[in-house]
C-alpha cells in the first residue's frame, strides 16, 4: 500500500493547488464589490412589476390577459 | 415575501458572488454581467415566491444557473473571446507568470463538461455545501459529489500530468514517426 499512499500525497498536493487557483479566480471578482449599475438597478426597482417590465423576455410574466 | 429594504440589501450583498459565479461559468465578463442583471430582474419579479428564512444566495444562484443553461442552448460559447474579456474584468493585472498560470487554469476549466464545471465552482469556490449545490443544480447529492470528483481529476490531468489526453503528439511528430516508411 506504500505506492497508493505516495500517490495520494501527490494527488492531495495537486488538489490543494487546484482549489487555491479556483478560489483565486473567483475571489478576484468578488473583491470588485457591487458595480454601480447593479446598485442603481436594485435601488430603483420598487417592486416585482417594475422588474417584470424591464425583463428582456416577456414570456415569463404570465403574459396572457 | 414582499421586497423589503433588508431583502434588497441582502440581494445586493449577493451581487459580488453572483458575478464571480457568472464569470466562472461563462468565461466572459460582459456576458456575465448581462446574466447577473437578468438574474436580479427575475428574482425581484418573482420575489413573492421566495420563502422568508430560506437560503437567499442559493435561490439567486439557482436562477442564474438556469438562465445560463437556457442561454447556453441558444448560443455557443465564444471561447476565443473568453480569456481577453475575462482579463479586462480584473482590476489589477496579475504579474506575468501568475497571469500565464491563470490563463492556463481558465483554459482547463473551460474544457470541463458544464455539469462538472458548475458543481466544482459551487462547492470549491462559492462555498456551498453539497446539499445546497445539489438543490441549485436540481440533482442528487451523490451526483454532485461525483461531478466534483470528476472535475478535480480532469483538471489535475489537464494541468499537472504530462501527456494528458488533450496533448497527444502533434501532427509533425506523428508524421515523422509514422510516415516516410521507406
Amino acid at each position: 500500500m506504500k505506492e497508493v499512499k505516495k500517490q495520494g500525497g501527490l494527488n492531495a498536493e495537486i488538489q490543494s493547488r487546484i482549489g487555491h487557483q479556483l478560489r483565486a479566480m473567483y475571489d478576484d471578482v468578488v473583491r470588485q464589490g457591487v458595480p454601480d449599475r447593479f446598485a442603481e438597478l436594485i435601488r430603483k426597482l420598487d417592486g416585482p412589476e417594475a422588474a417584470a417590465a424591464q425583463m428582456d423576455d416577456p414570456a415569463k410574466t404570465d403574459g396572457r390577459d | 415575501m414582499p421586497l423589503t429594504d433588508s431583502l434588497r440589501d441582502d440581494i445586493l450583498a449577493s451581487v459580488p458572488s453572483l458575478r464571480a459565479f457568472a464569470i466562472s461559468l461563462s468565461g466572459n465578463g460582459d456576458r456575465a454581467d448581462d446574466l447577473v442583471q437578468e438574474t436580479l430582474l427575475r428574482a425581484i419579479a418573482n420575489i413573492d415566491s421566495f420563502q422568508p428564512g430560506s437560503n437567499l444566495p442559493a435561490w439567486l444562484f439557482t436562477i442564474l444557473r438556469n438562465l445560463f443553461r437556457s442561454d447556453y442552448r441558444k448560443r455557443r460559447r465564444e471561447v476565443e473571446d473568453a480569456e481577453g474579456n475575462y482579463a479586462k474584468t480584473l482590476k489589477t493585472q496579475p504579474a506575468q507568470n501568475a497571469h500565464l498560470e491563470f490563463e492556463e487554469f481558465r483554459h482547463a476549466l473551460d474544457k470541463l463538461p458544464q455539469d462538472q464545471r458548475e458543481a466544482l465552482i459551487l462547492v470549491g469556490a462559492s462555498g456551498f455545501s453539497y446539499e445546497d449545490a445539489a438543490a441549485i443544480c436540481g440533482c442528487a447529492v451523490g451526483t454532485i459529489k461525483s461531478r466534483v470528483n470528476r472535475a478535480r481529476s480532469k483538471l489535475s490531468a489537464l494541468l499537472y500530468v504530462d501527456g494528458a489526453e488533450d496533448f497527444g503528439p502533434d501532427e509533425t511528430v506523428r508524421a515523422v514517426i509514422g510516415g516516410n516508411g521507406g
